[in-house]
């Protein structure tokens, strides 16, 4: 064989064997790791780094190592709007990271492909006092995820906006706030309310309408199936429409998000919203100069008992298809822990998972400790929490609702149609 | 011509040794494999996905034939979804090529001094420039009840009050259609231009000469000229935006009420909201051999110009 020939069989050899890596490389899964020492490395998927203040999440992972010098936490952070598709794929193929942040809405469809650890056998196997955490998100009795932290979403008024349209508390049951969302409307530039319904992320069905039901003790379910076409959610629908048709609610609704929803407020163009307790500090930073108060959501004119105050949280899960369970529990016993999780929630400015934990307010703005008195004094409340596919439950509603608002259909067809479809899902 | 072949030369081919014939099969596997694993493992593994009932989501998935399918077809959301996907493509694509038309005649034109036309060349391709989240960031902003198209339509009384033109049911797919038209033509005023630089100008002379009217000159020099630039921009556009989702998904999400809900937000609706797997992968199937179509002729109408 000639030179030129060994060179270009060489060649091809190379080739060959870069396409062996190519192959290697697509097939090749996640995952955590054991050392030859048996130090183990477990992965911790979540979006909350981004959310915490710049290497927090990371210093309470090193102090876990501090505690448990052979189990090394390597954190996986992304923005929550990647992380869902990331987390659902990644479900599919098994290579879910040891420990997984999770929101309440992906629970159910994680369980369905098995990829979550039955977190029950855990807490009985190490004989885990779960009497100390706030909730437990379970699917047919088993708890697959852990709340850590609570965001709380009180109502949320301009004081400047109230007091030019003559009004001197925020408003406590329906009737007082549609008054003070026409006086708002009709004294001020600014528009009374503001009803984020885009389909992009539906969540406003949850945050911003679901909230008026929850807020009166009602409820969207019954015996853990739809039940749509009850009293408590005609009359919920009912006071959205008549707010809507009363053009106190602020313009484009139906493609307007969440982030639309405090950017009018910060500036000034809505009087009053319902959103995040989390949204305190970039209000507050964006415009220092606002004077704003929270407070519950108004509930039906006459109820007395305890309000539903609606929640998202910063859930935690076990991978099912972890080589690392028992460090991977461990470390989530440690997040839950009294005085972690305190520390996690008050880093994060939301409520303690651990219902024996206090969040540090020294120093904190005190809209929070007076949300923590709204908290303490009702129920946290978010019913599509470990619902099937409950971003598709809520588009379908918001869908519908548009098309009442819109005038094309009335309440009744709507709760009808949306119960039929909700019902196929469940 | 005869091959000769030399006493004591072995036959082509029947001596080499297995290794050099091997050879160029190595040269081409990184490519082969790439394409495996990019495009035709993930395209089986989709139409697999297609026939199954509870893919990817159940551990043991069951075979259901054309069921999806069936399902697909008989969902009045799937029609309405692949409705607005026509509309959206076709007035984008016909106004994609007349403004990228007009846009590249301006540019091409000796009435224009050279200045001016670099001045014009660089506003015209600007929208080219930006990425879909920012032209959607812009579009919403521009938009917006308190934004400044309905600030300027209200000065000069064209409207009352102001229109949310994303979120308003009777406006929000002109907005989508407006918009992605924005995004669009500036490829095809490129290349159109590019088209038209390529014209003989001597044949303009000609006509001339024969009398022609500017209008003549337009129909029978340019047009012929560029038609098999037409062609093939027209046919990679229709691709292009059939599958345009991030405009879409950015700034109405499909909604409202699903008059902007296009086969691509219907599709992604499917698969990650809904977890259906199967049913998703049943429409993209049907995107994707809507899109072999258009390729077939694509491909043809480069063939007919070699």
């Amino acid at each position: 064989m000639s030179n030129d020939a060994r060179r270009r069989l060489k060649l091809a050899g190379a080739a060959l064997a870069a396409s062996a890596v190519l192959l290697t490389a697509a097939c090749s899964g996640g995952g955590g790791s054991t050392a030859s020492n048996g130090k183990v490395t477990i992965e911790f998927s979540q979006w909350w780094g981004s959310e915490l203040p710049k290497g927090d999440l990371q210093k309470i992972a090193d102090e876990f190592h501090a505690k448990n010098p052979n189990i090394t936490v390597k954190l996986l952070t992304q923005p929550y709007s990647s992380l869902q598709d990331q987390t659902t794929t990644a479900g599919v193929s098994g290579t879910l990271a040891d420990v997984v942040g999770l929101d309440g809405a992906w629970v159910n469809n994680l369980v369905k492909q098995g990829a979550l650890d039955n977190l029950s056998t855990e807490i009985k196997s190490t004989k885990y006092d779960d009497s100390q955490l706030a909730s437990q998100i379970q699917i047919e009795g088993s708890t697959y995820m852990i709340p850590v932290v609570n965001f709380v979403y009180p109502l949320f008024t301009n004081d400047d906006l109230l007091a030019k349209a003559g009004v001197t508390t925020p408003p406590k049951d329906r009737s007082e706030f549609l008054a003070d969302a026409k006086a708002i409307t009709e004294k001020t530039s600014a528009k009374g309310w503001i009803l984020p319904l885009g389909t992009t992320n539906p969540n406003g069905v949850q945050n911003d309408v679901m909230s008026w039901l929850w807020a009166s003790g009602g409820s969207m379910l019954k015996k853990g199936q739809p039940d749509l076409t009850n009293s408590g959610v005609k009359d919920t629908i009912d006071y959205v429409k008549s707010l809507y048709d009363a053009k106190v609610v602020a313009d484009g609704t139906f493609t307007l998000q969440e982030p639309d929803k405090s950017t009018q407020f910060t500036n000034g163009q809505v009087g009053m919203m319902i959103d995040s307790l989390a949204h305190i500090t970039t209000i507050r930073q964006a415009n220092p100069n606002l004077k704003f108060s929270i407070s519950a959501v108004p509930a039906a004119d006459g109820y007395t008992g305890k309000r539903g105050i609606p929640y998202a949280s910063w859930g935690i899960g076990v991978a099912n298809k972890s080589a690392h369970k028992a460090e991977a529990w461990k470390f989530v016993q440690y997040l839950m822990s009294k005085d972690v999780n305190a520390n996690i929630s008050s880093l994060a400015h939301g409520f303690p998972g651990n219902s024996t934990a206090t969040p540090d307010f020294t120093g904190a703005d005190p809209l929070y400790q007076q949300a923590f008195k709204i908290y303490q004094a009702g129920y946290p409340a978010n019913e599509f929490v470990g619902l099937p596919t409950s971003d598709q439950l809520m588009r379908d509603f918001d869908t519908e609702l548009q098309k009442v608002l819109n005038g094309n259909e009335s309440v009744d067809a709507m709760l009808t149609t949306t119960q039929a479809t909700w019902k196929k899902a469940f | 011509m005869t091959a000769v072949r030399l006493a004591g030369m072995p036959r082509r081919g029947a001596g080499m040794r297995p290794a050099r014939n091997v050879a160029p099969y190595g040269f081409v596997a990184p490519t082969v494999v790439l394409l495996l694993v990019l495009m035709v493992v993930p395209i089986v593994l989709v139409i697999g996905y297609s026939m199954l009932h509870g893919a990817i989501t159940t551990t043991a998935p069951t075979f259901v034939g054309a069921d999806n399918y069936i399902a697909l077809f008989t969902d009045p959301d799937f029609w309405n979804a692949a409705l607005n996907t026509l509309v959206f493509t076709t007035a984008s694509v016909v106004a994609h090529l007349l403004i990228g038309l007009g846009f590249s005649m301006m540019l091409n034109s000796r009435l224009l001094g050279a200045v001016p036309i670099a001045i014009f060349r660089v506003i015209y391709i600007l929208p080219w420039l930006f990425t879909a989240a920012i032209i959607a960031v812009l579009w919403r902003l521009l938009l917006d009840p308190q934004g400044i198209v309905n600030y300027l339509l209200q000065a000069v009384h064209v409207v009352g009050s102001p229109i949310a033109w994303f979120g308003d049911p009777g406006t929000a797919l002109f907005a989508v259609v407006f918009m992605n038209i924005w995004a669009g033509y500036p490829f095809f005023m490129i290349s159109l231009l590019a088209g038209l630089q390529g014209v003989p100008t001597e044949l303009y002379e000609a006509a001339r000469v024969d009398g022609a009217s500017p209008l003549q000159q337009f129909v029978n020099v340019t047009l012929p000229h560029l038609r098999p630039i037409v062609i093939s921009m027209a046919m990679l556009d229709v691709l292009w935006t059939t599958q345009q989702f991030a405009l879409i998904w950015l700034t109405t999400g499909g909604g409202p009420i699903s008059v902007t809900e296009m086969l691509s937000t219907f599709t992604y609706k499917l698969a990650f909201t809904g977890f259906d797997f199967s049913s998703a992968s049943a429409s993209a199937v049907v995107v994707l051999a809507f899109s072999l179509i258009v390729a077939v002729f694509y491909v043809r109408s480069q063939r007919a110009e070699r």
